[in-house]
């Protein structure tokens, strides 16, 4: 019961850093139907900023995510204007492969200017401390990651239920065309979608870099496919979804680690997937029938 | 106030209205009739700006729409009730018609203006936190026409808002429109159900694949025997 215990509480962590990232693959799939595959390698750039602020800058762990975020959220707007704007009304295949390319344009320009080698997340930028409850040992580090993701998670939820910005970019998600006719401007929403979950996104890599205390130019392909299958898993297009889709993946992970062998762990969290797909191909939260009149 | 002159727009490769001309004068009720795919939409696309015309010019209130995006056409005073309502489903009643609000900015006057839709429907008070997915067709008709009032239109355009509806409902929907037009909006509908439509317009359009085929004083084309024949069923 304790390992069970012990395992919830290390699969909480992970699974709160995949419901980050699941959350910008959601949200950019509700607006314009578009899988970002690039998004895992928006939050590699994340947690490059995150690692350069503290080694360079010397700021705390706080202000080296929110440095991470606002850059990266940046960024995503710019990779929307530039790589997927132009292609808005081509096939969407044609969409989804300039997304890979993207993810490929991100992954080796960091390797040609940072060099592929993996570093070293700063010990000193975040000392690990271990708690002791009732048996139970939780890091410092997973109560950072959980507090933090459900503290944006939160956030995200006011954004989209209660600001006129969060309620245009639901319309625009439900039906463009319709609020065009409200005076809803798409480019501007579908801009805000990016720069919200690329800024997540950041998050997540800043949280990875603690976690694991590594990061490198490819580190973003493994937990942004995770994050995707998440996404597909709670429904895609769904923002409770994605959240519940993040910790079911990361408990299921730490649990194929800890019962069964961590071999086994990425055969699962893709057998997930086909599984998935066959048998409930809308996701847990979708709703296989039409909208209702 | 509204001036549509020799426009034409494709749809691909359809030509969907040929070298087609409309006037909407400022307190009027006018009315685009004719049968299905014969263009109605296109037309209340294109004023909107969502579909744009290869040749011709749409002048409001001196201004040429062709060349203004979409939100902007809305910021000068046109809202639209689309063909079939196109509530957000999964938004609650009030969120869409904030959602009609979206470019003003004057809290206090939106308030007056959403009590005054609350007034005019009272079920959608009733309903305002409900999602307007579970609204019946009537009420959902009646939430897209709130919604697009909140903009403050000086010209609402309306398509097919009596499309699907029960013939008693049909009657009240007419009686909205005839209410909002005598408080000073302009109101531009397109129609299939033509006797309606002819009852309460001042001036009335017929078009069929693209071109107007008739058009003058609605209660002249009432009496119109090829109106009759074609669209009054007899």
């Amino acid at each position: 019961m304790l390992e069970f215990s012990q395992q919830i509480v290390n699969g909480l962590s992970l699974g709160a850093i995949y419901a980050l990232i699941a959350l910008g693959y959601t949200m950019v799939y509700g607006i314009i139907k578009l899988i970002n595959f690039a998004h895992g390698d928006v939050m590699m750039v994340g947690a490059y900023v995150g690692f350069f602020s503290i080694t360079m800058l010397g700021t705390n762990i706080v202000v080296a995510m929110l440095a991470a975020m606002l850059l990266c959220a940046l960024l995503g707007v710019l990779i929307e204007k530039v790589a997927y704007r132009p292609l808005r009304n081509s096939t969407r295949i044609a969409a989804l492969i300039t997304a890979i390319g993207v993810s490929l344009f991100l992954e080796y320009i960091t390797v040609v200017v940072l060099g592929p080698a993996q570093r070293v997340f700063p010990q000193s930028a975040f000392p690990i401390k271990a708690y002791n409850l009732a048996g139970l040992t939780i890091l410092n580090k997973q109560i950072f990651v959980f507090v933090s993701a459900v503290l944006l998670m939160l956030i995200l939820q006011y954004i989209i239920k209660r600001t006129k910005t969060g309620k245009a970019m639901r319309a625009v998600s439900l039906d463009m065309e319709a609020a065009v006719l409200m005076g809803i401007s798409v480019d501007k929403t579908i801009s805000v979608t990016f720069a919200i979950g690329s800024a997540l996104a950041a998050a997540a890599g800043v949280m990875i870099g603690v976690y694991y205390q590594t990061i490198n130019p490819l580190m973003g392909i493994i937990p942004g496919l995770k994050a995707f299958v998440a996404a597909v898993l709670g429904g895609i297009g769904l923002i409770p979804g994605a959240m519940v889709g993040g910790f079911v993946m990361g408990l299921l992970e730490t649990m194929v680690s800890g019962y069964g062998s961590s071999l086994y762990r990425d055969a699962v969290a893709f057998g997930v997937l086909i599984i998935i797909l066959l048998i409930r191909p809308t996701g847990l939260f979708g709703k296989n029938t039409g909208e209702k009149v | 106030m509204l001036a549509v002159k020799e426009i034409d727009v494709y749809y691909g490769a359809i030509h969907a209205l040929k070298k087609f001309s409309l006037d909407v004068e400022e307190g009027s009720i006018v009315t685009l009739i004719g049968a299905n795919g014969a263009g109605k939409t296109t037309v209340l696309k294109t004023i909107s700006g969502i579909l744009r015309p290869t040749t011709g010019s749409v002048m409001f209130k001196g201004q040429d729409l062709v060349k203004v995006p979409p939100e902007k056409i809305v910021a000068l005073g046109i809202s639209q009730v689309p063909e079939g309502r196109r509530v957000f489903q999964t938004m609650s009643v009030l969120e869409n018609l904030e959602m009609g609000a979206y470019l003003r900015s004057d809290k206090k006057e939106i308030q007056k203006d959403l009590e005054n839709i609350f007034l005019r429907f009272p079920r959608l008070k009733e309903r305002r936190k409900q999602s307007a997915g579970t609204l019946s067709g009537g009420e959902q008709q009646m939430l897209a026409i709130g919604r697009a009032l909140m903009a403050q239109p000086e010209l609402l355009l309306m398509d097919e808002p009596s499309m699907g509806l029960a013939p008693l409902l049909v009657k009240e929907i007419f009686e909205i429109i005839k209410d909002i037009n005598s408080r000073g909006t302009t109101v531009l509908l397109v129609e299939q159900n033509a006797n309606m439509a002819l009852t309460i317009a001042d001036q009335a359009y017929v078009i069929e694949t693209g071109e107007i085929v008739l058009q003058g004083a609605a209660e002249e084309l009432m009496r119109s025997e090829e109106v009759k024949k074609a669209y009054l069923g007899g």
